[in-house]
């Protein structure tokens, strides 16, 4: 196979590789403790010291954005698992029982939670059970059942209409393991894109709900929180806003570009043509 | 034909221009007020909000006395006074011709029914204990009040200016939660929830007239939506102005005038003295070494603030600066955690909006665990806080600012918040109470400054500065805080 990868997915993982690369770094290393605050050093520019300057505690930016990087992709990681756990066995179900109760069920309980506006669900969760990177990731998995279990549904409909599933039920398969080993492999593909794009909503979410203070508590630093707290001081600090703020938008563009380029990479009619 | 207006023309219509534009700044009587937080209601006789006083405090309602704008107590509904030789006994004598909003006269019933519902038995009155000492009021006639106390008091003239002290009338105070109706200078307009509330001059006022006419606060909690609104003049004063991060930038625009006073505001790390662990001194006192106060307020405050050593205002003349005591010294704070057997400690923060305290609570945060003790920070809306800090008493730590001019007595009260019980400090309440000589007073409540301070019941971090920002033009904003108030009396617009 000499296929080369699509531009925007070599792009896309690029981005998201630096990212990953900063979120594991900073498990075992950052160029400066985040927890420690150093008021006398506070609001500098950028230096040899602190490559992105320090915030209005004197802490390193550098350091801030590297363990915001482990809090963003960590709340998204296992909002996306929590999403895919729950919504991939739900659309394999009601793709088996196409037309009966369950899938109506199924369908309706997604309609259901689809009609609530998704944010302000989130901010009811942490706003009940407190605020904690914990309720974000609840809140945001939640959100992300329904888009599982509707794109695994469609993709495992058309699946099951191929004359490969009809042997496999001539040959006495049940529908638990035609949809477990004919069903899924063949989905995979759309649910890895898929689940590209809804972790960078997720980022984008845990984001969006530390920056009204609901999601990741002080003193871990969050990139929504960095733009909240940076905002009165945008105007003779502004490296304290724009530098979380082009974080948010380098990974989820990364993440999106990754997600359109796997689309593209292994939408299964491209592979069939090679 | 290509030009619109022939030159003498525009020469007239710019004269005219002109002319209006300065018409309208001679006008110019109203004036929109900003203020962090919105008061849960109006009757500055029935809730604890700073904010309630901040809107209606000698703008709506009036005491027999008054704060001024230098802290001092002055004469407001009772024109003069006498004071019986033992001390007991105070006549007042009021103003004539004092009128409610509604159009009731004011006199001296309604004098008696003020103090008599603020001292009752089942009053909501937030600040009961101003008003323990009274004995019996009584109406002589109608101008005349007469005022029994148990006990001499040498600050009931004082205890009388706060605005939990404001006189009401019976007819009016039912609604007074959302329509108050009071004796001042100011008409209560109009409650938008939410957003603002508008107030008028009050034609039949009793005293000097005010300048301005109308009279808007304007509730904008987030700083940063503060300064915007500062920037483009839709509002025209926000003397609690919440992020002083922003100052030097009004400072450099001459549209603006930046003030920064005093206020009574001791801010604290509220400690729990019941709270498991908290109610050994020797954790209260580690915490209070593990503390950098000029961290605090170089970091949270951006440099505006005074340290504190104890519960009592700087600026006041009995004050002792106690600070030496809790001094900066994590290894004297680690020492006495081992000591106390409390090293693996981990306690709640819990952290009210106001931005002294989530950042000042993040600072804290990292000293505290210089010293070894866990934090988990939880931010909380006023209301959350209030019913779980305030009311419920479910927290470790917070950090609050205590807004009320000389309000050391709360630490006599065992149920307050913080729960401190203390017979010795109760004991020199008492006497506080009873004494009237002024070297007296300031041997007593010196001596109630030592004892919280030595009991290190809270951890003392700063008196709050007063940051306001005016657009340039406004004369007669208060500079400090005596009180809280926003006393718009003196307001008004030059040219």
């Amino acid at each position: 196979m000499t296929a080369r990868l699509p531009l925007t997915l070599v792009v896309g993982l690029a981005l998201t590789a630096v990212f990953v690369a900063a979120a594991l770094l900073s498990l075992v290393w950052t160029p400066h403790a985040v927890e420690s605050l150093n008021i006398a050093a506070r609001l500098q520019p950028a230096s040899a010291e602190h490559l992105l300057g320090t915030d209005h505690f004197g802490r390193d930016m550098l350091s801030m954005l590297m363990v915001g990087a482990r809090t963003s992709i960590a709340v998204a990681i296992v909002a996306v698992g929590i999403g895919m756990a729950l919504g991939v066995p739900l659309g394999l179900l009601a793709a088996a029982n196409h037309g009966g109760v369950i899938d109506d069920l199924v369908m309706r309980g997604n309609d259901l939670v689809f009609a609530f506006p998704a944010l302000v669900i989130a901010i009811l969760i942490t706003a009940v059970f407190g605020p904690s990177a914990f309720n974000a990731i609840l809140a945001i998995g939640i959100f992300n059942t329904p888009v599982f279990a509707r794109v695994t549904r469609g993709g495992a409909l058309a699946v099951w209409t191929q004359e490969f599933i009809l042997a496999a039920r001539v040959s006495g398969k049940g529908v638990v393991r035609i949809s477990l080993e004919h069903i899924l492999p063949n989905i995979a593909s759309l649910l890895i894109v898929q689940g590209t794009i809804q972790f960078s909503l997720g980022i984008l979410a845990e984001a969006g709900l530390s920056y009204v203070g609901l999601g990741a508590q002080p003193p871990l630093p969050s990139w929504g929180r960095m733009l909240a707290d940076s905002q009165t001081m945008i105007s003779f600090a502004p490296h304290l806003a724009v530098l979380p703020g082009l974080a948010i938008i380098a990974t989820v563009l990364g993440l999106n570009l990754t997600g359109d380029g796997l689309r593209d990479h292994l939408d299964p009619r491209l592979r069939r043509r090679r | 034909m290509k030009q619109l207006f022939s030159g003498p023309a525009l020469a007239t219509f710019a004269a005219a221009a002109v002319m209006n534009v300065s018409a309208v700044l001679a006008a110019q009587t109203s004036i929109t007020v900003g203020m962090q937080l919105e008061p849960p209601n109006l009757d500055p006789t029935g809730g604890a909000a700073a904010a309630i006083d901040e809107v209606v405090y000698a703008n709506v309602f009036e005491g027999l006395t008054r704060y001024q704008a230098d802290g001092s107590v002055a004469p407001a509904l009772a024109k003069s006074w006498t004071i019986s030789d033992d001390g007991l006994v105070y006549t007042f004598s009021l103003h004539s011709g004092v009128k409610f909003h509604d159009g009731s006269a004011m006199d001296a019933e309604d004098v008696k029914f003020s103090l008599d519902r603020a001292r009752a038995e089942d009053s909501t009155n937030a600040q009961k204990r101003l008003f323990t000492g009274i004995a019996s009021v009584d109406a002589v006639d109608a101008l005349t009040v007469k005022i029994t106390l148990s006990n001499p008091d040498g600050g009931f003239i004082t205890n009388l200016a706060w605005g939990d002290a404001v006189i009401v009338a019976p007819e009016s105070i039912e609604n007074a939660k959302t329509a108050p109706v009071g004796t001042g200078p100011f008409t209560f307009s109009r409650w938008v929830q939410g957003d603002r509330v508008e107030l008028a001059r009050n034609p039949d006022y009793w005293g000097d007239a005010v300048a301005l006419e109308k009279a808007t606060f304007k509730f904008i909690s987030d700083p940063t939506a503060a300064f915007a609104a500062m920037m483009a003049g839709d509002i025209d004063a926000f003397p609690g102005y919440p992020a002083p991060e922003t100052l030097p930038q009004f400072e450099a625009d001459p549209r603006f005038r930046v003030i920064v006073g005093s206020t009574e505001g001791e801010t604290i790390l509220s400690t729990n003295n019941k709270a498991e662990n908290l109610s050994d001194v020797r954790v209260r006192q580690a915490i209070a070494h593990a503390i950098d106060r000029q961290a605090i307020i170089d970091g949270a405050m951006f440099g505006y603030g005074t340290p504190i050593g104890t519960h009592f205002a700087p600026h006041h003349p009995d004050y002792v600066d106690l600070t030496g005591g809790s001094a900066h010294d994590p290894a004297k704070a680690r020492a006495l955690l081992k000591e106390a057997g409390a090293e693996n400690l981990t306690l709640s923060l819990k952290l009210p909006p106001p931005s002294y305290a989530r950042r000042g609570g993040e600072i804290i945060a990292a000293q505290l665990r210089e010293v070894g003790i866990g934090t988990e920070i939880e931010n909380l809306e006023w209301a959350q806080w209030l019913e779980q800090v305030f009311r419920g008493k479910d927290f470790d730590l917070t950090i609050v600012s205590h807004t009320e001019p000389m309000d050391i007595g709360i630490y006599a009260n065992p149920d307050y918040y913080f729960q401190y019980d203390s017979a010795a400090f109760q004991g020199l309440i008492e006497d506080l109470k009873l004494a009237t000589a002024p070297a007296d007073r300031t041997r007593i409540l010196q001596a109630a400054q030592k004892q919280i301070a030595g009991d290190y019941v809270n951890g003392y971090l700063f008196q709050l500065a007063r940051t306001g920002v005016a657009n340039a033009r406004i004369n007669g904003l208060w500079e400090n805080a005596p009180t809280q108030a926003n006393d718009l009396t003196g307001v008004s617009w030059s040219d």
